[in-house]
């Protein structure tokens, strides 16, 4: 199996402060691969340096082959999107969704936009009723379903996924996480997760990878974290943590 | 029958899911709207702009006489009555007409003004907000030089350069009152440049000229508009002002602030003279300060989920 994201020794310096202290992980084309952590552990940093939204210090990350550079050219936008941890701030507030839709169609100079639109907005379980309406109409479950449409309306075949339902309550977060599961079984999608919900994390992905202070802890498959086939201290007191209040 | 239609049209504004860009549009705007209307003072202002423009577009039906030839033999400072509803001025000429016809020079330099003005600051303050760094300093510190030079000084010294005349007050002006605009367009752009949705549309490879463009400089323009609008008032005031020092229109125009002036000299035993040209910058001011209130409360983005 070829590695659809292949990083090597990622270091991400904001200001003097290391935020990736040379992480490295690969997640197969297909793959649904999950970062868990605490806040500031620098998972949400790892996606962003590999949409370039971080500064790259060092390391190399190679996408579908490809290994890039400081700059991302167009090509790279279409392979590779991002779905936000806010659904409401990832709307632009100004805009229907119809014109969210209709932008990166316009960048990429696509043509058969109508169709694709509609499409996009049917593959997200929202119908027409939904395309002319402005972000502040939409509930926090439908906003994220509108963001989900943006990332995929480029038909990318990689999918960053930062916290997508940590902002929802639990019904909706079901409904999300079952229709990004179902997205990525039709299309054939590679995801790369972040959650700090270990329970999402095994529902969603076959591989994980656990950090702490911008450092990979370890890397294991969903059945062992079920099986708490853990090797690290870490890993173990953050199973402890998920699994609640335990009442004394 | 027709409140039915009206309540039908209401609705069909109002939906939550509207099925066309036109409709969505349109609703939003009728929101914006009802959100104006609700306030009086806004609509009262609303209405002298209106008038405004109604005059001075029919300028030539309004006025009785011509604004420039006057009667000197027989018509000289003569006070207002049936004849001359506001009195006529040291040449002759009827003051009401001029005032009708002054509205036209307020209009263009209120407008020349804000056309200049307003997008140069725009530009400006989202260029510095968005790109940060050398780019941004750059730029803001001649914002800053701008902004420490008092404006009417300085809008004298550019009138003094480039000779008297309205165009040159015109000019003078708008290059002195874009800096605000800058300010506030890179205070708003530095409020969402790293949002979440700006770097979605990043993330979809867009490029920085695409994101100020389509993407941050709407979300200034609201904000602008009200800036420019509560403004408004004080450019006609520096224009008059120019007008009074003589540096701003030439006789025989007749522009209200050149008008102030010429009455200066008989203020005490015909007042008329002065007074009617200051009321009218008077009421014209206040329109524009009071529609200006009632934009920012229409259209103001943190009021409401706008």
């Amino acid at each position: 199996m070829t590695a659809a994201i292949a990083i090597q020794g990622l270091e991400v310096v904001f200001d003097r402060f290391r935020a990736l202290k040379g992480v490295s992980l690969e997640v197969g084309e297909g793959q649904s691969y999950g970062l868990v952590g605490e806040s500031g552990s620098g998972k949400s940093t790892l996606l962003k340096a590999i949409t370039g939204l971080a500064p790259v210090a060092s390391g190399t990350v190679t996408v579908n082959g490809k290994t890039l550079g400081k700059t991302r050219d167009k090509a790279f936008y279409r392979d590779v999107q991002m779905v936000f941890q806010d659904p409401y701030g990832s709307l632009h507030p100004r805009q229907t969704v119809d014109r969210l839709l209709q932008e990166p169609l316009a960048i990429h100079g696509i043509a058969d936009g109508e169709k694709r639109i509609e499409r996009a907005l049917d593959e997200v379980g929202l119908g027409k009723g939904f395309r002319f309406r402005y972000a502040h109409q939409l509930s926090g479950g439908q906003r994220q379903r509108v963001a989900i449409a943006r990332a995929l309306i480029l038909e990318p075949s990689i999918l960053l996924l930062d916290e997508p339902t940590s902002a929802l309550d639990a019904s909706v977060q079901a409904e999300v996480l079952n229709l990004l599961e179902e997205v990525r079984r039709r299309r054939k999608l590679t995801f790369l997760m972040v959650s700090h919900d270990l329970a999402i994390i095994t529902h969603m992905c076959e591989r994980l990878m656990v950090m702490q202070n911008g450092e990979a802890v370890e890397t294991l498959t969903a059945s062992q974290l079920i099986g708490h086939r853990v090797s690290e201290d870490y890993t173990r007191n953050l199973l402890r943590a998920s699994e609640g209040f335990v009442r004394v | 029958m027709s409140a039915e239609i009206i309540q039908s049209r209401r609705e069909w504004l109002l939906s939550d899911r509207p099925a066309s860009r036109l409709q969505a549009r349109l609703g939003r705007a009728y929101v914006t709207w009802r959100r104006f209307s609700a306030n009086r003072l806004a609509l009262i202002g609303l209405l002298i702009i209106i008038a405004l423009l109604v005059v001075a577009a029919l300028a030539d039906v309004l006025a009785p006489y011509s604004p420039t030839i006057g009667d000197l033999k027989n018509a000289r400072l003569l006070p207002p009555g049936a004849a001359h509803w506001f009195g006529t001025d040291d040449l002759g000429r009827d003051i009401y007409s001029r005032i009708v016809y002054g509205s036209r020079w307020t209009l263009y330099v209120v407008i020349l003004v804000a056309v200049i003005a307003a997008p140069i600051g725009l530009l400006v303050g989202t260029v510095a907000g968005y790109a940060g760094g050398w780019t941004d300093a750059i730029l803001m510190r001649i914002t800053d030089i701008f902004l420490a030079f008092p404006k009417l000084v300085l809008a004298l010294a550019f009138v003094a350069a480039l000779g008297p005349g309205i165009e040159n007050a015109v000019l003078a002006i708008a290059i002195t009152s874009w800096p605000p605009y800058a300010r506030i367009a890179r205070a708003e752009t530095l409020t969402v440049r790293n949002s979440d949705y700006i770097k979605a549309v990043q993330l979809m490879g867009a490029s920085p000229f695409r994101i100020v463009l389509r993407h941050i400089m709407p979300l200034c323009v609201s904000s602008l508009i009200v800036r420019v609008t509560l403004d408004m008032a004080g450019i006609i005031l520096t224009a008059a002002g120019l007008g009074f020092l003589g540096l701003g229109a030439q006789p025989p125009l007749p522009e209200w602030g050149a008008m102030i002036a010429s009455g200066r000299r008989f203020i005490l035993d015909q007042w008329w003279v002065a007074a009617a040209p200051g009321a009218a910058i008077l009421i014209v001011s206040l329109g524009f300060n009071l529609l200006g209130d009632g934009l920012r409360d229409a259209l103001d983005p943190r009021s409401g989920d706008q």
